[in-house]
């Protein structure tokens, strides 16, 4: 459960800005999808589902499937390689994204 | 119905005031001649009479910066200050307003160190102009009183939505003993709802306040900041119609002008110094001077109109003041300048600078201004330090 | 394993929800973890102060507001006085069941933010002050403050022929607010992030005033590769440059007592900023935590 990217439109005019400034909470409009040179793959087969990856990711990317395995939400990760380096049973790897299809 | 009439200092006024208006909270932090505000309203939160929370914080800069927390989750917060603590505060005292929390501080005007002084003067309150918030400058303790209560109600207009600084001479005014007239809970209840606003944090609409824009944006906050302060003029005039109906006393607007129709001087004063200037103008018109009054009562929103219309009305302004810009002149002489500028009109003007760091002006002073006006059709002299102890040596 | 621990959260306990979410801070950051986490435990129904620092920096962008609850901003110097007054208007109006939650770095706590923090401990404010530590001022570009370790190379302690960077140890703020009879406060590290869960959830409990200072590694600031922030958060515990400590009831307690040290080097040598530091400069170092570990041994245990 997370806030989601929404479409946004700059303001043409004064009234659409927020008459002071205060604006929602959890507004988000743009991703951090584009600060990656590596992403972190999960391999579903040696995940426990421990959730140290979820503990320490600092973008609050990483979340738990159904099956109690991770899931990662690439959308906000930035590639830092935390959870890959804290997993004690390498179920996770950085890949380059160029290569993230071979 | 009775009056409750009662015999109290400035300070005192303002208390009660604050009380009327009932705020959630109060933090302030002790700073001479603001004590007694603040000691008053600490006995009035021990004794049950206001129902708030009374914060003790360990200075001016966290006394605005908690009054601002108190604010962002939409509560009544009161703080007062003076001086060397308003200036401590600066920082809060901008942020305030660009955040737009409607918070009412009162400002004991007093000196600014150095030479030190705990005496008046406005040198504290007019260096913070810039600073967004709506001033007010009061003449006695009834209209402290009364523009506590008019503040909160123009602060929170959600038109305006602007921070309110009221202010009182340090001493002549703040530990001055005047009669004044205690208006009634209920009359206040009605006349000053509870703040409503969408500038808040809460948990049916969770807000992320007092944001960071990149440049594409932030001109444009500024802009409605701008556009706040003018239109709190118009806001200003209907709270003190509203006003004047429920309590039945006025303070004609954003300036009151005293005997200045036929006037050919006129001078301008700010804060408690009009009581004498009034006095004076009385005993020179009884000699068949024509001389006027124009009491400065707002500075910010700046009194445009009424300072226009005085200057198509008369030929010599004087403009006394407790305060200076090194080396130029009174701000609220450059101020009054800016809008005579801007007239088709001859009108001649006279910066008088007095009384700084307490010193009286007697009504002698207050004469001698007026035959300076009146004897002289051009002014080479364009600032005047009026009352010196000594020869100035030029 | 403490008297405390009943107050242990595990991670699947912890609630889906993302409260921190879409912020702009550095990859690998070790600021946003304690963040998250803490937001984790208080929940929902949490008010959160920031001075001007990184974490406000990264996630009050207007468009976009990485906060998911409500969240303002504070003056640098204020963070403990606006988060007391968010406390008192919310109890004023009479709010129930909620958190208030201060973020402040190390410059942000132990310098300009000091005064109003000791100002709202000594009122007894309902509050959660969260010192997040990455020992130096990170958002300005890394400068020297009163919470950076001796021999630190930052950009206004740089080292050099005469200087071995910073010349002074750390600020002791955990003592320093213990001092002034806090209900509760501890120190914790990103590099053990369920003794921060079990920390957080027990100031959630506490009526009064709360402290948790917790050392949150960063990249950017400390030359280190993204991956080991977590790593070296617990290496500095593991080496005893930081340590796991709680204080209540005017006791302290020391949570993590290392039969050995692990190596002080090695905790270094992964970080730019140390990178420069001669065998007599880690002597320092590596003494000044000798003294500091006899008496918290003697004492806290």
């Amino acid at each position: 459960m997370r806030p989601k990217v929404r479409a946004y439109k700059r303001p043409d005019k004064i009234s659409d800005y927020p008459s002071t400034p205060a604006f929602e909470s959890g507004h988000l409009v743009s991703k951090n999808a584009g600060w990656r040179t590596f992403k972190p793959v999960v391999d579903p087969e040696k995940c426990v589902g421990c959730l140290r990856c979820y503990l320490v990711c600092p973008d609050g990317v990483i979340s738990r499937t159904e099956d109690n395995k991770v899931e990662i939400d690439y959308d906000f990760c930035k590639g830092c390689g935390i959870c890959a380096h804290e997993c004690k049973l390498d179920a996770i790897t950085m890949k380059k994204e160029a290569d993230e299809d071979e | 119905m009775s009056k409750n009439l009662k015999f109290v200092s400035g300070d005192e006024a303002v208390a009660l005031g604050v009380r009327l208006a009932r705020p959630h909270v109060i933090s302030a932090y002790p700073i001479t001649p603001q004590t007694i505000v603040v000691e008053r309203l600490a006995d009035f939160v021990e004794d049950g009479s206001l129902k708030a929370e009374f914060m003790h914080v360990e200075s001016e800069h966290s006394a605005m910066a908690a009054a601002m927390g108190v604010s962002a989750v939409g509560a009544r917060a009161f703080t007062a200050t003076s001086s060397q603590g308003l200036l401590h505060m600066a920082e809060c005292v901008h942020y305030a307003s660009g955040a737009r929390f409607p918070i009412v501080m009162m400002n004991a005007n007093r000196s600014i160190a150095v030479p030190w002084s705990i005496y008046g003067d406005q040198r504290d309150s007019l260096g913070l102009l810039d600073s967004g918030w709506i001033q007010v400058y009061v003449e006695d303790a009834q209209e402290a009183l009364d523009m506590i209560i008019q503040a909160y109600k123009i602060a929170e207009h959600p038109e305006v939505s602007t921070p309110f600084m009221v202010n009182l001479d340090g001493f002549v005014l703040t530990h001055t003993y005047e009669p004044i007239e205690l208006p009634d809970q209920k009359v206040v209840d009605d006349f000053l709802p509870m703040y409503q606003t969408a500038n808040k944090m809460s948990f049916e609409e969770p807000k992320s306040l007092c944001f960071s824009t990149s440049p594409a944006d932030n001109q444009e906050f500024k802009y409605m900041q701008h556009k706040a302060m003018e239109r709190s003029i118009h806001i200003i005039h209907e709270v003190e119609a509203e006003f004047e109906q429920a309590f039945g006393r006025s303070y004609h607007g954003l300036t009151e002008s005293y005997r200045c129709e036929d006037a050919e001087a006129v001078l301008m004063t700010l804060g408690s110094v009009t009581g004498t200037v009034r006095t004076v103008v009385d005993e020179l018109r009884s000699e068949g001077h024509k001389v006027g009054l124009c009491k400065i009562r707002y500075m910010r929103p700046f009194p445009k109109k009424e300072v226009s219309e005085l200057g198509k009305m008369v030929s010599k302004v004087g403009v006394l003041e407790k305060n200076v810009s090194f080396g130029y002149e009174g701000t609220v002489f450059t101020n009054v300048n800016s809008v005579f500028s801007s007239l088709d009109t001859n009108v001649k003007s006279k910066n008088y600078v007095g009384g700084l760091g307490g010193r009286d002006i007697t009504k002698d002073d207050i004469r001698a201004i007026f035959m300076d006006l009146l004897n002289n059709e051009s002014f080479t002299e364009r600032v005047e330090f009026i009352g010196m102890g000594c020869d100035t040596n030029e | 394993m403490t008297r405390m621990s009943n107050y242990n959260i595990r991670p699947k306990d912890l609630t889906d929800q993302e409260f921190f979410y879409g912020h702009k801070a550095c990859a690998g950051c070790g600021a946003t973890i304690a963040v998250r986490l803490a937001l984790k435990v208080l929940g929902e129904r949490t008010f959160s102060v920031l001075p001007a620092n990184c974490m406000s920096a990264v996630s009050f962008i207007y468009p976009q507001m990485a906060f998911a609850t409500n969240a303002m901003i504070a003056p640098f110097p204020a963070t403990g006085a606006m988060l007391s007054g968010v406390a008192a208007g919310a109890k004023a109006l009479g709010l129930k069941d909620f958190q208030t939650v201060g973020f402040a770095g190390d410059g942000g706590t132990a310098d300009i933010g000091f005064q109003a923090l000791s100002g709202a401990i000594d009122r007894g404010d309902d509050i959660l002050y969260i010192c997040y530590d990455n020992e130096a001022y990170m958002n300005t570009g890394i400068q020297k403050s009163g919470l950076t370790p001796y021999g630190t190379k930052t950009t206004t302690s740089p080292a050099g022929e005469n200087l071995p960077g910073s010349v002074k140890h750390k600020k002791n703020m955990f003592e320093i607010v213990a001092a002034h009879g806090i209900a509760y406060a501890a120190t914790a590290s990103i590099g053990y992030p369920n003794d921060f869960l079990r920390k957080l959830n027990k100031a959630k409990s506490v009526r009064g005033p709360v402290y948790l200072h917790i050392l949150a590694s960063c990249p950017t600031g400390w030359g280190s590769k993204t991956e080991l922030s977590v790593e070296l958060a617990k290496d500095a515990v593991d080496s005893g440059l930081w340590y796991l400590a709680e204080y209540e009831n005017d006791e302290f307690k020391l949570n993590v007592n290392p039969k050995e040290f692990a190596s002080v080097e090695n905790y270094l040598s992964k970080q730019g900023r140390f990178k420069h530091l001669k065998e007599e400069d880690i002597n320092v170092i590596i003494e000044h935590r000798d003294k500091k570990w006899e008496k918290m041994r003697k004492t806290w245990l």
